[in-house]
């Protein structure tokens, strides 16, 4: 293990649609500041978000922890919400239980845990009912 | 082509200059926001009707070149406020997706 060298916190409201997105971006700035490779901070940049978003839409808010070391950038997104019931399905693409109002506004693809899966280097998703949902993810940084 | 190479071309309307110098590396047509999230390549001109908040983010995180909606689609004040806070590009064009996409790859190629 080597040292980390930086660690960021973002709390992500729920419900709140005018800010969704506003972690994201925050960590993709902080990421071309830190002179990261541009590919990496692309697939950051799309994890996180769908992360963010579906912590916004599904789970009523969250947080998300990122740490950034000499190997790997690594995302935690930690919600209380109401938990996802088959994880196996909602990870099938095109699996979607947003309403008729938020698929208005573009999302409810079913897409997001797909690309989340697609755009890291690890990916690892715990949820339970009632409790919450935590996801994984790291993205390499030397291949 | 840059962005503001587009931007002169006939039957295209300036929304908001961001980076106008960015270079186009194809276009990509869709308004389903993660769709766009995971397919687009980074540096497409995204053609699409949803002209939200939610579209400039994705604009930004995904590395789109250039928002241009299509068929003359509304573009909210909120989506324009956010787009010049964050220096998104957005066009308009009273072409259908398809036909400004063609467009553009003509122009690629
Ligand atoms: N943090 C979460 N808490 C509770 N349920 C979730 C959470 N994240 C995802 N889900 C469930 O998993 C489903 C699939 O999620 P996914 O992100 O793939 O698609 P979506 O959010 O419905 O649509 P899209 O991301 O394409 O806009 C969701 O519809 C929702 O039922
Ligand atoms: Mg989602």
């Amino acid at each position: 293990m080597s040292a980390s060298v930086l660690q960021l916190h973002y709390d992500v409201p729920g419900d709140d649609f005018t800010r969704a997105g506003e972690a994201s971006s925050a960590i993709k700035n902080k990421l071309k500041q830190m002179g990261i490779a541009p590919d990496v901070i692309r697939n950051v940049a799309i994890a996180t978000y769908e992360g963010e978003i579906n912590m916004v839409i599904h789970a009523n808010g969250g947080t998300i922890d990122v740490t950034i070391d000499a190997d790997a950038i690594s995302l935690v997104l930690k919600d209380t919400g109401a938990g996802i019931p088959d994880v196996e399905l909602a990870m099938r693409e095109g699996y979607t239980t947003a309403k008729e109002e938020i698929r208005a506004l573009g999302f409810g693809a079913g897409m997001g845990l797909p690309n989340m899966k697609k755009y890291t280097d690890e990916f690892e998703l715990k949820s339970e009912v009632g409790q919450g949902t935590e996801v994984n993810m790291k993205v390499y940084l030397k291949k | 082509m840059k962005v503001k190479d587009l931007a002169l071309k006939d039957g295209f309307e300036v929304i908001n200059e961001g980076d106008f110098d960015r270079e186009i590396t194809g276009a990509y047509c869709c308004d389903l926001l993660s769709w766009v999230m995971g397919r687009a390549p980074a540096g497409s001109a995204w053609l699409t009707v949803m002209g939200n908040m939610n579209a400039v983010a994705v604009a930004v995180l995904a590395d789109i070149s250039v928002i241009i909606l299509a068929e003359s689609a509304a573009v909210d004040q909120p989506a324009i406020a956010k787009a010049m806070q964050q220096g998104v590009n957005i066009l308009k064009t009273s072409k259908p997706a398809f036909e400004s996409a063609l467009l553009i790859h003509e122009c690629l190629s």
